[in-house]
Order: C-alpha cells, then sequence, then structure tokens
C-alpha cells in the first residue's frame, strides 16, 4: 500500500467546497451571550478608574475586569509577564481592560462605547531606535571575525528593514466558552495550540487543568497568527462565561482582530560581509534586531530561529551574529509563519545580491561558490545531513526557470525605451524544521492511534487542521505504515479530553514530528496485531479488518502510542546555538521574475519558479499548496502589506488599505519538489515565506539598477530608490 | 421593520426584518445558513459572496430593504440543485487543491460558478480577474485557476 506521495483529497475537503464545515461562528449554544474587549487606547499609562456612562441597560450587561480574576491574571507564555487584563499598568494600546457581555450585539456596542477609562498617561516608546530594554539576546559566533574581515579583498555593509506583517486569516480569532453543571469548562475555538489554551484557562480561572476542556473548531487560517493569542481571548470568554453563568462566544471584528492581535516581529538587520577578489565569502558580520512589542510573548524563540538562520546556506569560515529583540509599546509582536528566518533570510539574500554586485561577479556565481556541499558544517556546528545537496537545487531552479534566458531577455528589454522594466532574481536559502534545539526533547510529545472492532483507525494528536493538510497527511502517514486504505484512517476532533499532547501545531514539524511519532505507534499496532491476533506478514487491508475484529473481540479496542524522544548524542547548547540546531533542514531555490513601471514606481510579479528539496512529499497537491499560499505570503511580504502605525496603534487595520495579494496581483507560481524517495519527509510549511521577498527584491534591484533594501517595497519606495543619489 | 417576499434558494419567503438588516446576518442568523461566511464586514474579502438574482454580490454590504421580490443563491442552494457543472467545480477544487483552510471556498464557489455560467472557457486573464473580489490568504491562487480551468473543460 504506497498511499504517501499519492494525490489524495484532502479529508475535511468535502465538507469544505460544500459550506458545511463548521466554524466556530457557526456555532450558537442555548443563553448564548456575545462577549467584547474594551482596550486601552492609549500606547501607556496607569489606569485610575472604569467609569460607566449612563444609557445602556447596565444591569443586564455582564462586566468582568482584573478585579473579577479567580486565578492569576496572567496569560502564561515563557515569562508570565503579560496580564489577562490590566489591572494598572498600560504597556500597549490595545491591552484588554474590561470584558462585557449581553445577548444583544447592538447593546453590547453601546456599552463598549459608553465605558470610559481614566488613564494617567506615561512615555511610550515608540520606535526601534528609542527602544532601550532589551528583552532577549543572542550571539553565534564562528572563527575569527576580525581576523577575516582583515584578510578580506573587500567588505560591504548594507542595512536591510520588514515592516510588521498581519497574518489576515479570513476567520478571525473566535472562542466560545461554557461553564458546564459540574462547574468544569469546555472552551471551543479557532486555534493551533489546545494544549497553549487549556494551562492559560486554568491559569487564569484557578481551576486544575484537567477541569478544562479545549475543542478545536474548523479553522480559517492560522499561520502563527492562532498560536499564541487564542490564549487570551479564551481566557476573556472563559471569564465570562463564569461570571454570567451562560456560554459567551467572542468572534473579533476584522478591525479588532488587525489592531490587537500579533503580527511578524519588525526587523532591522546590518551586515558587514568580507569577500575575497573571486567572490569567496570570509566573513559576515551581523547585527539582527527585533521589535518585540510590549511583553515577550515567544520573542527569544523567534530570535534563535532568526539568528541560526541568518548566515543562510553558505559556508562562512568567519562569522559573528549578534541578535536582540527590544521591548517596545506596540502590541506584542509573535508567531507567523518563518517566525524569524524570513526577515533574517531577506536581508542575507540581498545583501548578496549587492556583495556580487560590487564585485562585479554574477549573484548565481556567488552563492554556487559558497554554498554548503554535503559533509560541510553549518554555523552552528551542525553538519549537512547526507543526501542533501543545495547545489543541485540552485542548478534545478536555474532550469526549471530558465535562468539564463530569461535574464537575457529582460536585460535586452531593457536598453529599449520602455518605462516598464524588468529583472529576474533569485534566492537560496533553508529552513529549519521542528522546535529549535533541545525543544522537541522538551516538549516531549506523545500521538496515538487507536483501532476499533471495523477495523477503522483513529489518529489521536492534537495537531489541528488549519488548512495546511495536517488531518490528510497524517492519515496517509498512518495508512502506509498500517497497509490500510487511507478511508479507513481518520483523524479524531481535536479536543484535549480526547488527544494527547502532541505538541503545538506549529514550526513545520507537524508531518515531521508528529507524523513521525504517528508511524511509530502504527508500526506498534501491526506488531501488536502480529503477536495477539494473527496478523500474517505481509498482509492485505482484508487481514488487517480480521485481525482488528479478532484483537477487539478478545480485549476491546487496541490502543498504541509513542512518545517523541531525540536521537542519541544529540547536543545542543542553547547559549551559544552550537549544536543540532534541527533535526533537518528544507533546501530550497526560489526564482522571480518582475516587471516594473518606471513612472508609478508599481511592481507586477510576471513569473514565480519554487524549486526545494524537502525530503519525501506526502502528499503533492497539499505539498504545493503549502508552496502557492507561503510564495503568495511572501509577495504580500515583499510589496504590498504595509502596516501603519500611529500612536501606538495600526491605523490601517482594514481589509481596504492594508493590502494582501488577490488573484490580480499573483501569477501562476511553478513548483518543483526534487525529492528524495528514500528520505525522510522534513517540514515544508515555513519554508516558502523565507525566500520569496528576497527573490522579489533580487528581481527588482536588477530591473533598476537600484539598492531597494527595505519591505514592503511599495510604490513610493520604489520611486525613491530610482532617483539619482 | 418591513415585510419582504424573497426567494432564498428557490424557496419563496415572507420575512420581517429591520430594513438595515444585513443579507449576510439574515442568512446566518435567521436562515441558519452558515455556509455563507464573514471575513472582514466591508465588502473586501469576498467570502460572503452569494448570488443576487444570478450575480454574484458581497452580502455584508447589502441591506435587506433592497432585495423584495429578490432571488438569494447561497452555497448550499447551489450545492442542493445538484448542477452537473457545479459538482465539477467543486470536485475540480478539491482534486486541484483549492481549498485549503475552507473558510473562503464558499465565496470562491459561488463566484466560480457565476463566471463559468458566463464564460464557458475562460482564460487564465479571465479567471483572475473574476476572482480579484475574493481573497484567499492560503492557496496562493494558483491551485484555485486550475481548478475553474478544469471544471470548465468539456466533459468528455
Amino acid at each position: 500500500m504506497t498511499t504517501i506521495g499519492a494525490p489524495l483529497r484532502r479529508k475535511e475537503g468535502l465538507a469544505k467546497v460544500t459550506g458545511r464545515a463548521v466554524y466556530l461562528d457557526d456555532i450558537t449554544r442555548p443563553g448564548l451571550l456575545w462577549g467584547r474587549t474594551v482596550r486601552a487606547d492609549v500606547p501607556g499609562g496607569r489606569l485610575e478608574r472604569i467609569d460607566f456612562a449612563p444609557g445602556p441597560p447596565w444591569d443586564e450587561i455582564v462586566v468582568v475586569t482584573a478585579r473579577d480574576i479567580p486565578g492569576r491574571n496572567v496569560v502564561p507564555l515563557i515569562a508570565d509577564d503579560q496580564p489577562c487584563l490590566v489591572a494598572r499598568d498600560i504597556q500597549h494600546r490595545e491591552e484588554p481592560v474590561v470584558l462585557l457581555a449581553h445577548a444583544d450585539r447592538q447593546v453590547l456596542a453601546r456599552a463598549v462605547a459608553a465605558i470610559r477609562l481614566v488613564v494617567t498617561p506615561a512615555p511610550a516608546v515608540l520606535s526601534l531606535a528609542a527602544a532601550t530594554d532589551v528583552l532577549s539576546e543572542l550571539t553565534l559566533e564562528r572563527g575569527d571575525l576580525a581576523a577575516g574581515l582583515a584578510g578580506a579583498d573587500l567588505v560591504v555593509d548594507g542595512t536591510y528593514e520588514t515592516g510588521a506583517q498581519e497574518h489576515l486569516y479570513i476567520e478571525p480569532q473566535a472562542m466560545l466558552a461554557e461553564v458546564g453543571e459540574d462547574g468544569a469548562l469546555t472552551v471551543w475555538g479557532s486555534l493551533q495550540c489546545p494544549y497553549y489554551v487549556r494551562p492559560a484557562v486554568a491559569t487564569v480561572l484557578g481551576l486544575p487543568e484537567d477541569r478544562v476542556r479545549v475543542i478545536q473548531t474548523t479553522t480559517g487560517g492560522g499561520f502563527g497568527g492562532k498560536e499564541e493569542y487564542p490564549s487570551m481571548i479564551a481566557c476573556h470568554a472563559a471569564l465570562l462565561a463564569v461570571k454570567a453563568r451562560r456560554p459567551v462566544k467572542i468572534v473579533y471584528e476584522r478591525g479588532e482582530d488587525m489592531r490587537a492581535t500579533t503580527k511578524r516581529h519588525p526587523s532591522r538587520t546590518r551586515h558587514r560581509v568580507g569577500v575575497s577578489r573571486d567572490g569567496r565569502l570570509l566573513a559576515l558580520e551581523t547585527e539582527f534586531v527585533l521589535d518585540g512589542g510590549a511583553y515577550l510573548t515567544l520573542s527569544p524563540v523567534v530570535l534563535s530561529r532568526g539568528v541560526i538562520h541568518a548566515p543562510g546556506p553558505y559556508r562562512w569560515p568567519n562569522l559573528r551574529i549578534r541578535g536582540r529583540v527590544m521591548r517596545t509599546s506596540y502590541p506584542p509582536h509573535g508567531a507567523f509563519r518563518g517566525f524569524g528566518a524570513p526577515q533574517a533570510i531577506f536581508a542575507l539574500e540581498v545583501h548578496l545580491d549587492r556583495v556580487a554586485r560590487a564585485l562585479g561577479i554574477d549573484p548565481v556565481e556567488l552563492r554556487r561558490r559558497n554554498l554548503l556541499r554535503p559533509g560541510d558544517v553549518m554555523a552552528t556546528g551542525q553538519p549537512v545531513e547526507p543526501g542533501v545537496d543545495p547545489l543541485a537545487v540552485l542548478d534545478r531552479a536555474l532550469d526549471a526557470s530558465g535562468f539564463a534566458a530569461r535574464r537575457a531577455a529582460c536585460d535586452a528589454s531593457n536598453t529599449g525605451v520602455s518605462a516598464v522594466k524588468r529583472g529576474v532574481g533569485l534566492a537560496t536559502f533553508f529552513h529549519g524544521a521542528g522546535f529549535t534545539g533541545a525543544g522537541e526533547s522538551k516538549l516531549a510529545s506523545e500521538a496515538a492511534l487507536r483501532l476499533g472492532a471495523d477495523g477503522r483507525v483513529e489518529i489521536l494528536a492534537s495537531s489541528a487542521e488549519i488548512g495546511q493538510g495536517a488531518a490528510t497527511t497524517h492519515a496517509q502517514i498512518v495508512s502506509e505504515a498500517l497497509s490500510v486504505p487511507y478511508e479507513m484512517v481518520s483523524p479524531a476532533v481535536v479536543d484535549t479530553a480526547v488527544v494527547p499532547n502532541s505538541g503545538p501545531t506549529v514550526a513545520s514539524r507537524t508531518v515531521m514530528v508528529v507524523g513521525g511519532l504517528l508511524a511509530q505507534a502504527a508500526r506498534e499496532m501491526v506488531d501488536r496485531l502480529r503477536a495477539q491476533a494473527g496478523l500474517p506478514r505481509p498482509h492485505t487491508p482484508a487481514d488487517f479488518a480480521v485481525a482488528a475484529r479478532a484483537y477487539t473481540d478478545a480485549h476491546g479496542p487496541l490502543l498504541t502510542r509513542a512518545r517523541y524522544s531525540a536521537p542519541a548524542g544529540w547536543q545542543w547548547d542553547e547559549r551559544t546555538l552550537t549544536g543540532e540546531a534541527y533535526a533537518a533542514y528544507a533546501w530550497a531555490c526560489y526564482v522571480a521574475e518582475v516587471a516594473v513601471d518606471t513612472r508609478t514606481g508599481e511592481t507586477e510579479v510576471t513569473d514565480f519558479v519554487a524549486v526545494q528539496d524537502v525530503g519525501r512529499v506526502v502528499n503533492p497537491v497539499t505539498a504545493r499548496g503549502q508552496v502557492h499560499g507561503g510564495v503568495c505570503q511572501g509577495l504580500g511580504f515583499a510589496l504590498y502589506e504595509d502596516v501603519v502605525w500611529q500612536e501606538g496603534g495600526m491605523a490601517n487595520a482594514r481589509m481596504t488599505n492594508y493590502i494582501v495579494p488577490t488573484s490580480a496581483d499573483t501569477p501562476p507560481i511553478a513548483v518543483v519538489f526534487c525529492q528524495g524517495e528514500a528520505s525522510p519527509s522534513k517540514g515544508l510549511g515555513e519554508l516558502p515565506m523565507d525566500g520569496t521577498a528576497p527573490a522579489v527584491v533580487n528581481a527588482l534591484n536588477a530591473a533598476l539598477g537600484a539598492e531597494i533594501a527595505r519591505i514592503p517595497a511599495l510604490p513610493e519606495r520604489v520611486l525613491q530608490a530610482t532617483l539619482p543619489a | 421593520m418591513i415585510v419582504l417576499d424573497l426567494t432564498i434558494n428557490g424557496r419563496l419567503v415572507r420575512v420581517q426584518v429591520a430594513p438595515l438588516t444585513r443579507l449576510l446576518d439574515f442568512l446566518r442568523e435567521h436562515q441558519k445558513l452558515t455556509g455563507t461566511k464573514e471575513g472582514c464586514g466591508e465588502g473586501e474579502c469576498g467570502a460572503c459572496t452569494v448570488l443576487v438574482d444570478g450575480l454574484p454580490v458581497v452580502s455584508c454590504l447589502v441591506p435587506m430593504g433592497q432585495l423584495d421580490g429578490a432571488a438569494v443563491t447561497t452555497v448550499e442552494g447551489l450545492t442542493a440543485v445538484g448542477d452537473p457543472g457545479l459538482q465539477r467545480l467543486q470536485e475540480a477544487l478539491l482534486d486541484a487543491g483549492g481549498t485549503q483552510c475552507g473558510i473562503c471556498t464558499p465565496g470562491i464557489v459561488v463566484t466560480a460558478h457565476a463566471l463559468l455560467d458566463a464564460r464557458s472557457r475562460p482564460t487564465l486573464e479571465e479567471i483572475r480577474d473574476a476572482l480579484a473580489g475574493n481573497i484567499c490568504r492560503c492557496t496562493g491562487y494558483t491551485a484555485i485557476y486550475e481548478a475553474v480551468r478544469r471544471a470548465a473543460e468539456p466533459v468528455p
């Protein structure tokens, strides 16, 4: 049975194309109230008093403030620094202060408007330049930087900036909480990490964790935006439900979602590269700074991923990467597909094109001379995996995109009088899959399978299907490992009362790590059926059904489980960032072609080719979909998606003026997998976010002979970059 | 409150509603037709697209007061009719990978169905143009273009 590699239809696909899939806002409960959040609306200060202006029927409205919190007033994450509701100190504009619930949303809207917060303002930190409080810092060093720079024929400096990026999942954040007759809480929600939500709600309500049950509803996109913030909303819904003794639903309006929830960390990267005349990279000195916003959230882990990815897939005999996350008065930035790597890779790949121009050599040739090769060691000291050949990925991309001919055609076209200039650019990069360093060992994820009398196998894992294909790829992995048809395997609803903690649905770990655990649980199931139910070797699906019946008749349902443990001999030093940083890396080379109108600054991406080695592809349709979607989000990151800040808040929190790519902006994207059939599957979800923006900006710079170093490359920035110095 | 007669998914109904009630809320809350989704509430994302008298509109921007005598069709209505063209489109979306998280999909199905009704063999440019009001954050559109193209192929 070879299920892996087959273009099988997604498990929940039919429900989605017919409109039958049930998202959180489609659910109602008897006696349901709606919840709303009143926010600080000033970037810093001290809350003195909350006034309730007359008008709304206050006796009918459920009101929750920090004083109503029965447990600890904190949304626990890496540090317990972020309150669930403001008690006194306001650290950013979107901090929640008061929660309200009522059955009628119009009454609720009037109540929100009638609340006045009396605040003594405090100074706010509204730029990276003004930030002095370091939330987190890390350094990665190798070789002798000073000697490397001193021995270089040429030293090239550059500074690169990336803006905040909003996830803009099309289903806004949404949670529903209900208290059962026994006082236990059930929370339904749109989320990626049920086992982040459960301890958060338990902490805030002062309940043992087993009194909180979290159930994922069909989730309309996440991209990291539903990693940590849903815990906050779940706590709010739960507080209201407990006080009201009625179920409470909170669905963010689009504007509130865009203003209040996390975004990609803005970044500023300064590179200094020493290179020999013949194009050998000798030294890299990097200062990588992220804007963390007002609380720590996941910033230290975003930073470590950014720092580890900053050198890119190249041989650097000498380097020093210094990374910092600064505290500012913006709403905390958080997880977003790529998690620090897109910012770092953007800076390096655009800088390498600058180095190539300074040297007068072809940027392809510069990469070819310096890419890691089999047997090489990365900056962290981790060797390049056997079977991987980054040069082959580059060559495949040059070939698939017809790079040389394309570039010649652009050059020829640009000699004409047309105001539209064309350019082609590329980026070579990698992305480490799974949690960084010892993260997976600390998580010690669990996953399980349950075999019923009918021979059907249920997947018990907390991996949330958020559109990426978790349900489908997991079923394919299990089906193949058990040699049973795909239709006989299905995932259980992600419900903390049913599934074990398989870790969060993040970090490109769902296929590689959790899928690996499921394959292990499947092998154990086969062994048990061989030993105890006469399953022959090899077996047919019919044999499996007979053995399933025999086993369950005698013993009841068969449950097999697996728990993660790191391969023997793995080392990781989280202080120096040395050792086995990731279980595996995916390798890629992306090629973009653009046409830019030098009169308007408008850029059109006319063609895009994405080539990658992600090991064995589990489902070519969902895998291609991950690349298509990641590239499209990368086009937005590169060209359109501009968060405009005003007094610490997002001024353009609407889909009318926060522009994401539409079909009119997105050409068909060509995807190539250089797949090793024999190699294990590696993480894929985040990879496409990393290389798209630098490929596009390198194409733009090639078209214009410009030095665009800041994204999004809005038309006005493009025009500015083309002005004579 | 006003009284309106309209057709919802082929069924004639008389309703009493406030004239400024959004068609989207009427469908989801009064008619329990939750296949139509709200993504932005300002007509930008297209997740709430339905057909009014055969043309795609964003139901979050349509007040009920405008709909006396109108025929409204949602994704549920299209699916229930069992139209072979629609089924081909839905199957093509499944096979090509044109749905991921699925929240935009009902709107995409409605818009693409209207396109295929109007143009039997749309070009890539026509497909990209027709879908430009339906934002999808997952698929990068490529698989949706492919699905619409496949749905438009002559039945063998």
